[in-house]
């Protein structure tokens, strides 16, 4: 059985190899998770964003969430705020498209055009 | 809403918009009348008398970005159509409490999913808020309080993701636990 004890571990080790950020300098990957993003499927999507940052080790991103963004129809929506760039949002998002939204748009800077919101309307 | 565990994320949100700082979601299972019971009790701004009356009312919202308010609604319809019951209890400043019942007997009661997923989904979301998640299903029980685990991790985030993975797991491995060993 797993105890808190072994968070000590966690802790140490995270400790030494990340810099604990109090800044908001990086990129912020904000899902919306209101009644009509969860019902759309975001809680996958946030999920998905979240192992993608993590088996990238991707030590200045945040993945985050905020209610209703306003188009209920297209969710689950997500929004990439990058520091000096224009917001992008993604639309109809799946576990499935986050992949190469991580790979393409957060690693190499490049937005995903065919899933944005800009491609849909 | 596909499973009781979107519910559950859902209305925990509403909890996180009315300033609550500990959050208590409990489930309680009974396999001998198949009833299930789910409350989420939070300590926020709470509503009024008149609101709390409007609150399963789906065109009601304090929201302005649209018109309607569904959650709540679709929880209590999501309850009532098993053949369970719903109960909100609310009062200015004094936090909302809301309790649903359903039967898993009922051929239209919805899964329960997955509770593990909607809780790291909220700790990942609101590393500043605080939650107890209490599951329990015939005698055992398994507890998960967000103040412990932040003690144990000091400076360190509770979203950091090393440490929601563990939660992930620790959840899982708990669920197992007071299911018998049978993953649900």
């Amino acid at each position: 059985m797993k105890s808190l004890k072994e968070l000590e571990a966690i802790r140490n080790r995270t400790l030494e190899s990340v810099n604990l950020r109090k800044d908001r300098t990086g990129t912020r990957i904000v899902v919306g998770m209101a009644t009509c993003g969860i019902a759309a499927g975001a809680r996958p999507v946030l999920l998905s964003f979240l192992e993608e940052v993590k088996k990238r080790n991707l030590g200045n991103v945040t993945v985050t969430q905020t209610g209703c963004i306003g188009v209920c129809r297209l969710e689950p929506m997500v929004e990439v705020y990058m520091p000096g760039e224009e917001k992008v949002t993604y639309v109809k998002m799946t576990a499935d498209k986050v992949a190469r939204v991580v790979a393409e748009h957060i690693v190499n800077g490049q937005p995903v055009a065919e899933y944005t919101i800009g491609a849909q309307e | 809403m596909q499973d009781i565990s979107l519910h559950i994320l859902d209305l925990v949100q509403n909890a996180v918009t009315a300033g609550s700082d500990l959050v208590k979601i409990s489930i309680e299972d009974n396999p001998d009348t198949g009833l299930l019971t789910v409350s989420i009790e939070d300590n926020g701004a709470g509503m009024s008398e008149e609101q709390a009356a409007r609150a399963v009312d789906p065109f009601y919202t304090t929201r302005s970005t649209r018109r309607v308010g569904l959650g709540i609604p679709m929880f209590k319809a999501a309850a009532e159509i098993s053949g369970g019951c719903f109960e909100l209890k609310s009062g200015e400043g004094r936090g909302t409490e809301i309790k649903a019942v359903f039967d898993q007997n009922n051929i239209d009661c919805p899964p329960l999913g997955k509770t593990g997923d909607t809780l790291i989904s909220i700790i990942l979301c609101n590393p500043g808020i605080d939650f107890i998640y209490t599951h329990s299903c015939g005698g055992s029980t398994f507890e998960l309080d967000t103040r412990l685990i932040k003690n144990e991790l000091g400076e360190v985030p509770i979203n950091n993701p090393d440490v929601l993975n563990w939660i992930a797991d620790y959840i899982s491995q708990g669920l197992d636990e007071i299911y018998g060993g049978v993953s649900k």
